[in-house]
């Protein structure tokens, strides 16, 4: 479904991303690990538009992804979460949800995503009429994640959605992707919790530097001594 | 003594009502420079002036070609809108990313161009409409037909502003692209086109404005000084970008120059204005309203 072939991005004279190839199947749900500064948020940001790469192809379903402009994106199928959420804070969950259908064919379809979001998150239900930077960490990343699915995304970023939240949060954030997945769509998601992301993904990157180390399933992931040793403490 | 208090009674009275409606036009045009504000964050210093080309945009429909008012003022709301989004795209675009002084300089030229050019293209005689509407008289208050339509007609469109923000997918565009403008291509919103829209807005708030001032004030071409920096003290006064708080310092504002105007003249209404503003910018300088952050 995705696919990125030696994908080089930075900003300004920083490269930040070196030679990336990485694929994403369509139903999968992909992890990509890695320490700070490694450049797994640039590898959401060049998917999404956000930053161009300088060198590279990223193709969506056969279609090119770098040739799109940036706000068309949305239109092939690519819903990005982004790092701490970037909810519009004086705007209302109702609001914050509105933007994410944005798109004349997700506004055709709003009602219809808007069931779709609150029957995920019936807590925004009660507070739809809220201003979103009112909520609590967890509403919040609930807020980020529907307004991302209201668009009917057939591929989603999500950008350390467990960054910031409570430990029991965290758990319920997780069990959240879960269940996205479990309605057929597509994940991308960028950790640093490691030992929960790879219980939820079924393959995952390891990024370093900017380059890819290592790739496999969660299992293999899991048994590779370097990933052991930095990552899970073992 | 009683028959001095019942008229002075009646004026003070007279002085408030006529403030507010002042306040109606000046909150309008607060509304405009706001908006334009909050969402691009440049501040159009030549705001008053597109005001004052609608006004004459108005002075030659009606005057020279025999347009009715009724006619005229859409065509007039129409070409300040284009107006707005042409400054956007020839001045500001290219500014974008440019230090706000440079943003303020170049507004400001266009203030001194369009000045200019009214000069040399109007004259600098004082026009008006011809169009005198009638007082409405009660008891022994008087107020003019032209001041309550102003009004009525500001009340309106600041309402029509206000539901097109709430109601539609542009105005919840352009009310979040202030809040966080980065992102706004991940919700597949072209922030150009967004920033075009708000600027024509903007315009068309302006040239609103002028419709409505044309009734009760000649046109020349250095008009737009009359309400150009009491505007600026507005929305400051409000917090710039605030749209609650420029509403309510338009009021403010209207209320001191009448009143300031009823126990003097007029001119002393704007000193005491200004006087009032500087006393504020020490007590409260980030606005009436300012955001605890």
């Amino acid at each position: 479904m995705l696919e990125l072939r030696s994908v080089d991005a930075g900003y300004g004279t920083f490269q930040a991303l070196f030679g990336i190839n990485l694929d994403v199947r369509a139903g999968e749900a992909v992890g990509v690990i890695g320490p700070n500064g490694a450049g797994k948020t640039t590898l959401m940001r060049v998917i999404s538009g956000l930053i161009r790469p300088t060198n590279g192809t990223i193709s969506m379903e056969g279609r090119d992804v770098v040739a799109t402009a940036a706000h068309r994106i949305v239109d092939l199928g690519i819903a990005h979460v982004p790092e701490n959420r970037r909810l519009f804070p004086r705007l209302t969950v109702d609001d914050n949800l509105k933007m994410g259908a944005y798109m004349p064919g997700a506004r055709a379809k709003y009602a219809e995503r808007l069931e779709f979001v609150f029957d995920l998150f019936p807590r925004m239900r009660e507070r739809r009429s809220q201003v979103a930077g009112t909520l609590s960490g967890g509403e919040q990343q609930m807020c980020a994640i529907g307004r991302a699915l209201m668009s009917d995304p057939k591929l989603l970023l999500l950008d350390e959605p467990s960054a910031g939240l409570a430990p029991v949060v965290v758990q319920q954030v997780f069990e959240l992707v879960k269940r996205i997945r479990s309605g057929g769509l597509t994940v991308l998601i960028v950790e640093q919790n490691v030992q929960q992301v790879l219980k939820v993904v079924d393959r995952a990157y390891l990024l370093e530097a900017g380059t890819i180390r290592a790739s496999g399933t969660s299992e293999e992931m899991l048994s590779t001594d370097t990933i052991k040793q930095a990552y899970l403490g073992v | 003594m009683q028959a001095f208090l019942d008229t002075f009674d009646i004026y003070l009275l007279e002085a408030v009502v006529n403030g507010i409606l002042l306040g109606g036009v000046l909150a309008l045009l607060a509304l405009g420079l706001n908006l334009i504000f909050g969402v691009i964050d440049v501040t159009w210093i030549c705001y008053a002036e597109l005001v004052m080309i609608g006004m004459y945009g108005m002075y030659y429909m009606v005057q020279v070609f025999g347009l009715p008012y009724w006619a005229a003022a859409p065509i007039a709301i129409l070409l300040v809108a284009a107006l707005g989004a042409a400054l956007h795209y020839i001045v500001i675009a290219p500014l974008l990313t440019a230090p706000p002084i440079n943003q303020l300089l170049a507004t400001g030229g266009v203030l001194f161009i369009l000045q200019s050019f009214a000069t040399v293209a109007f004259g600098i005689d004082f026009r008006n409409l011809g169009i005198r509407l009638p007082v409405l008289a009660i008891g022994d208050m008087h107020f003019s037909y032209s001041r309550l339509l102003a009004f009525v007609a500001a009340l309106l469109g600041m309402l029509a502003i206000y539901f097109f923000m709430k109601r539609t997918y542009t105005g919840t565009a352009i009310r979040a692209v202030a809040q966080d403008r980065q992102i706004m291509s991940l919700m597949g919103v072209d922030t150009k086109r967004i920033y075009l829209i708000t600027s024509a807005l903007g315009g068309a708030l302006a040239g609103l404005a002028a419709c409505l001032l044309v009734l009760q004030y000649d046109v020349h071409p250095f008009v737009g000084l009359s309400f150009g920096p009491i505007t600026f003290l507005i929305c400051v006064l409000g917090g710039l970008g605030n749209f609650v708080g420029g509403f309510i310092a338009a009021f403010v504002f209207a209320q001191i120059i009448s009143l300031g105007g009823l126990y003097s003249d007029l001119e002393w209404g704007y000193v005491l204005a200004f006087a009032f503003f500087i006393v504020m910018m020490f007590i409260r300088p980030a606005g009436l309203l300012a955001r605890r952050s």
